[in-house]
């Protein structure tokens, strides 16, 4: 499937009698763009599922002794910081793949 | 060649200077809001009297303060961190002031969106934390964060390696990182989400409703992650300090 879709742009890119130089550019952006969305995509899955089985053990924490509630808290809060900093690296190369 | 052609993201978070030409120097806007966050953070303690029953601004400022004690030093340093109250208390504010910048009318442009000063502020909490452990515990700290106390003695190497990556390189990085990344994704966010309801409503003026009202909830939660990046900053520096003064647990 892929496999079609590559040949009708080269062949549309072709038909627009683009130079050499232009070709590759929109190649490299077009690969560029894909591999960007497909880090980022795989990038959140990870954390998704980190913070919210962080989140979920911390509030059974909580709901087990209430007293301890505030420690429990900022101790969510860190590892909330930590395990979110690896989604936010992957949209770091996702802006870097798109922009630079 | 199907794909949309972004503009470049320079547009976004190049700011002209307002003097300076940036041979030598420059004064734009990410400057202007740094020096503001200076200035307002000067200003709230300076004009708050040392009354007995608090009244104007000396509300905030033993908000803040009280908010920073109870919630970082107490929760991670105990009464040793008392001592470092003054730069945890200026670097939250500092941190806080140049994010909210991003949903103030006139601004709109977070001063953390550039790598500048989440750089330098990461890399001037990393000397604190180095500073600190240095002070405390002599060269004992250098070995006793790469080798913790209870690893066996063949898998050595490998957790040296992996503690001084971990110790000395990545948390800076980590910090960097953490911060300007949040406040860029939320810039970018809000600034799509203001040319789209523009867009929309010069097309016709009921089609922005959508993108409008998720402009409003965005602004909400933007000001909901400004506060916790800045919170989030200051506590890990304050584990990171606990951990050079502490190296025994």
């Amino acid at each position: 499937m892929s496999n079609l879709l590559e040949i009708a742009n080269q062949s549309l890119l072709l038909l627009q009698e683009l130079d050499a130089t232009e070709l590759a550019k929109a190649a490299q952006n077009e690969a560029a763009a894909s591999g960007a969305g497909m880090a980022y995509a795989l990038a959140t899955l990870g954390p998704g599922i980190g913070i919210g089985y962080l989140v979920g053990q911390s509030v059974q924490a909580m709901a087990r002794q209430p007293e301890a509630a505030g420690k429990v808290q900022t101790t969510m809060f860190i590892g909330m910081a930590l395990v979110e900093a690896l989604a936010i690296i992957g949209f770091v190369v996702f802006a870097l793949l798109k922009f630079v | 060649m199907f794909a949309l052609e972004f503009p470049s993201i320079d547009n976004l978070v190049k700011w002209p200077p307002y003097f300076g030409d940036g041979e030598f120097y420059m004064f734009n806007k990410i400057g202007l809001i740094s020096v503001l966050g200076v200035v307002i953070t000067f200003c709230i303690f300076f004009f708050s009297k040392k009354e007995l029953v608090p009244a104007g601004m000396q509300n905030v400022s033993e908000g803040i303060v009280g908010f920073v004690d109870n919630q970082i030093i107490d929760a991670t340093m105990g009464p040793t961190g008392k001592k470092y109250l003054p730069f945890l208390l200026s670097l939250f504010l500092f941190i806080f002031l140049g994010n909210i910048f991003e949903i103030i009318p006139t601004f709109q442009m977070p001063a953390n969106a550039r790598i500048a000063n989440p750089l330098f502020l990461a890399l001037l909490v990393w000397a604190v934390y180095i500073g600190v452990g240095l002070k405390h515990n002599g060269l004992k700290y250098i070995t006793a964060s790469l080798l913790p106390s209870g690893v066996p003695k063949f898998m050595a190497p490998l957790i040296i390696l992996i503690e001084f990556i971990s110790v000395f390189i990545l948390r800076p990085f980590s910090l960097t990182i953490r911060l300007f990344a949040n406040m860029l994704a939320g810039h970018i966010l809000l600034v799509t989400f203001g040319v789209l309801s523009i867009a929309l409503f010069e097309l016709f003026f009921l089609a922005a409703i959508l993108p409008f009202s998720t402009l409003v909830l965005l602004t909400g939660y933007e000001a909901v992650v400004s506060l916790l990046q800045a919170f989030i900053f200051t506590l890990l520096t304050a584990v990171y300090i606990d951990s050079s003064i502490h190296i025994d647990h």
